[in-house]
């Protein structure tokens, strides 16, 4: 009797609470089958999407065989997939986190204009290179604070907050570079990123490298878990001790990270910072984030899906350029994909019954 | 820009600038010299109207201008160009509504023109079809309409018309490629087209011009991608095509604005065996021309708004064109579109646009 009594009824949860949590959400997926865990791997619940971009190949193989299988065309598959790649993995965060940004676009614009200005390339020319770069990540990073601080901690809704930076990047952007497109005349900028390493183009490099650093942080550090369940329920992170303010601040700098890194690989692509630059950006970022498993309600995702997602888009655009069809039926093909590759995917998992 | 206290200085120096003019007549020189010195000195820093009949200061009219959103460099000039013209002229009061690309937006301007009262519009349509019923209202409240660029669906719609000829554009280009061909006696060419945006008519209508200036030397476009009058799009497009043809005799890209990227990306893949024709004429275009980068492009001159200024203007005061017979201003305008090549790029290198 009183040994119930002594321990008051704990008011907060200890602080290593959201230990705990996490600590227990791992022995469940432990104890699944191993059916269920293939099926939970990676490559099991993408099995849509990899359905999906092998028989794209399969078409772009029989259509326009050597030019589609050369070396040459997959590199230029995979060069033209890595800016929106870049943009898609920092949006997976945010909206397994339950937000969304949609001013993605507008932040790679501006990053790009920023970093291309005369003011900018002088300075880079006059020290580094590497000062272009910081520009851009700078200016990316600090739109996502920007967005993050409006959304934690001012409470607006992410839609109303990053739709307004939309506007407001796009347009800075605008007046920043007076409506020109701004050439790059420092040289080692676009040689370093318009070059290759052992034969792959850096901008793969970079799109690989950013990916596996996703992954990790999605799924083997606290940072991800965190993500996962202040997007699952809010509520339940808080009270698990999470804080979810700061979290939320972290998740939206994250991604204007990832504008600025897509603002320097644009910049290295086009040799020109313009703020016509990542237009519809936030719409084919969401599409790929969203056809490659991730819940727009937040709380589940993955980074491989987002990546066979960017894939599909940018080897459907690529296998009907070969075959020379025009714009109107590829954006049809796009719509049936994305209907497809999200009911395929429900299969899936749902057969998998986890869902 | 015109204060009323150089008024009288300014046609002191006017009626001087006649006298000398009548002085070198009489004299009976045949040189153009002085009248390109006065031309020169009219349209210069003193930002006075040109002398002669239809320039001479008339009644004052209020014109309004309403144009899309300046989101690139071509639509940057039409409307800087309108400004300056409107501004050179002291009998010109000019309402110039904020560019947008809403059509809706630019009805209500258009709304709120005819309720000022305004002497005359100048409309450069976002969508031709979208704003002929507010042209028609205009027009109908005694306003005249001066239709620029993107044509109305009716014909009451516009008292006057000044287009660009954007078939033209196709035909100078099918044109100027058959003579490369025959010129360098190309066997069986491959001829890759690198369209604009597709859904709007001028695009079709360039495509179309094309097509047909190509049927005449029997050879067709073998493979055509659209972009979407950007850098980045174009940098897209034509990394595709080039991987969609190993091997290329002659490109045309639409527009120059996107050609930056075109071109980035033909450096990218380090391709240069075809002939690379642009179009639009930027002012980069022209300096690719010089430097043998670029064969020639074909002109659409940004000045068409300013025309349809200066003849909005006429049609206000009741005036006609002077060098013409007509007692009225005509009904349709249609500007030529010339090849500028390294021959003849002196020219023309003062009407580039910045992009």
């Amino acid at each position: 009797m009183s040994e119930q009594a002594t321990p008051p009824p704990a008011v907060t949860p200890p602080p290593d609470e959201h230990q705990r949590v996490e600590a227990a959400a791992e022995e469940t997926a432990k104890r699944e089958s191993s059916f269920a865990r293939m099926m939970n791997s990676s490559v099991g619940r993408n099995l849509g999407l990899v359905i999906a971009l092998v028989v794209l190949i399969i078409i772009g193989v029989a259509t326009a065989g050597d030019r589609f299988a050369s070396v040459d065309n997959m590199l230029t598959i995979l060069r033209l997939a890595s800016v929106i790649g870049v943009v898609s993995i920092g949006m997976t965060f945010v909206i397994i986190g339950g937000g969304i940004d949609l001013s993605v676009g507008a932040i790679v614009a501006l990053a790009s204009v920023w970093a291309t200005t005369l003011a900018t390339q002088t300075m880079a020319e006059n020290s580094t290179w590497l000062v272009m770069v910081l520009v851009a990540l700078a200016v990316g990073t600090g739109c996502g604070v920007v967005n993050g601080t409006l959304i934690a901690y001012g409470r607006l809704a992410p839609f109303i907050a990053t739709l307004a930076m939309l506007a407001a990047a796009r347009g800075l952007a605008e007046i920043i570079s007076d409506r020109k497109t701004q050439i790059v005349d420092v040289r080692e900028f676009v040689e370093f990123f318009g070059g290759s390493f052992l034969g792959i183009p850096r901008l793969v490099w970079i799109f690989a490298l950013v990916s596996a650093i996703g992954w990790v942080l999605l799924n083997r550090t606290t940072f991800g878990r965190r993500t996962i369940s202040v997007g699952g329920n809010a509520v339940a992170a808080r009270l698990a001790g999470i804080n979810v303010k700061r979290h939320t601040l972290y998740l939206y700098m994250l991604v204007g990270f990832a504008c600025g890194i897509a603002a320097i690989m644009i910049i290295a692509r086009t040799t020109t910072g313009s703020s016509t630059h990542g237009l519809l950006y936030e719409l084919d970022a969401i599409a790929a984030v969203v056809i490659g498993g991730t819940l727009l309600t937040g709380g589940r995702g993955t980074i491989v899906g987002t990546v066979f997602g960017v894939l599909i888009f940018t080897t459907l655009t690529n296998v009907f350029t070969l075959n020379n069809l025009d714009t109107s039926s590829q954006a049809v093909a796009k719509g049936v994909i994305i209907v497809l590759a999200v009911l395929l995917q429900q299969r899936v998992a749902g057969r998998n019954g986890s869902t | 820009m015109s204060a009323p206290t150089n008024r009288p200085l300014r046609r002191l120096l006017k009626t001087i600038g006649a006298m000398v003019a009548v002085g070198v007549l009489v004299v009976g020189c045949t040189s153009n010299e002085p009248e390109a010195e006065e031309n020169a000195g009219a349209t210069g820093d003193s930002n006075a109207a040109p002398a002669g009949g239809n320039d001479e200061p008339g009644e004052t009219v209020t014109i309004g201008f309403s144009g899309p959103a300046a989101d690139h460099g071509w639509l940057a000039a039409i409307n800087s160009s309108a400004q300056e013209t409107a501004e050179s002229y002291e009998d010109i009061d000019f309402r110039a509504a904020e560019g947008t690309n809403d059509a809706s937006l630019q009805i209500s301007q258009i709304e709120t023109f005819i309720n000022e009262g305004v002497d005359a519009i100048v409309l450069l349509p976002t969508d031709g079809a979208a704003l002929t019923d507010v042209a028609i209202q205009a027009m109908q409240a005694g306003i005249p309409v001066v239709n620029v660029d993107r044509e109305f669906s009716s014909p009451f719609a516009a008292r006057s018309t000044i287009l660009g000829d954007n078939y033209g554009m196709g035909v100078s280009a099918g044109t100027y490629a058959c003579q490369l061909i025959e010129d360098n006696s190309i066997a069986d060419p491959v001829i890759a087209e690198i369209a604009g945006l597709d859904s709007l008519p001028l695009t079709q209508d360039r495509s179309r011009g094309f097509a047909d200036a190509l049927s005449d030397c029997d050879q067709e476009v073998d493979n055509r991608v659209a972009a979407e009058f950007t850098v980045e799009s174009g940098e897209a497009e034509a990394s595709n095509l080039l991987q969609a043809a190993p091997q290329i005799d002659i490109i045309w890209n639409h527009d120059d604005d996107q050609g930056v990227g075109v071109k980035a990306a033909f450096d990218n893949a380090g391709r240069d065996e075809f002939f690379f024709i642009g179009g639009t004429g930027s002012c980069n275009a022209m300096q690719w021309i010089e430097d043998g980068e670029m064969e020639a492009t074909v002109l659409y001159p940004p000045t068409q708004a300013a025309d349809g200024i200066k003849l909005a203007r006429l049609i206000a005061q009741g005036k006609s064109i002077s060098d013409l017979t007509q007692v009225e201003v005509p009904r349709r305008t249609v500007l030529y579109a010339p090849v500028v090549t390294a021959d003849n790029l002196d020219e023309f290198v003062d009407q580039c646009f910045e992009s």
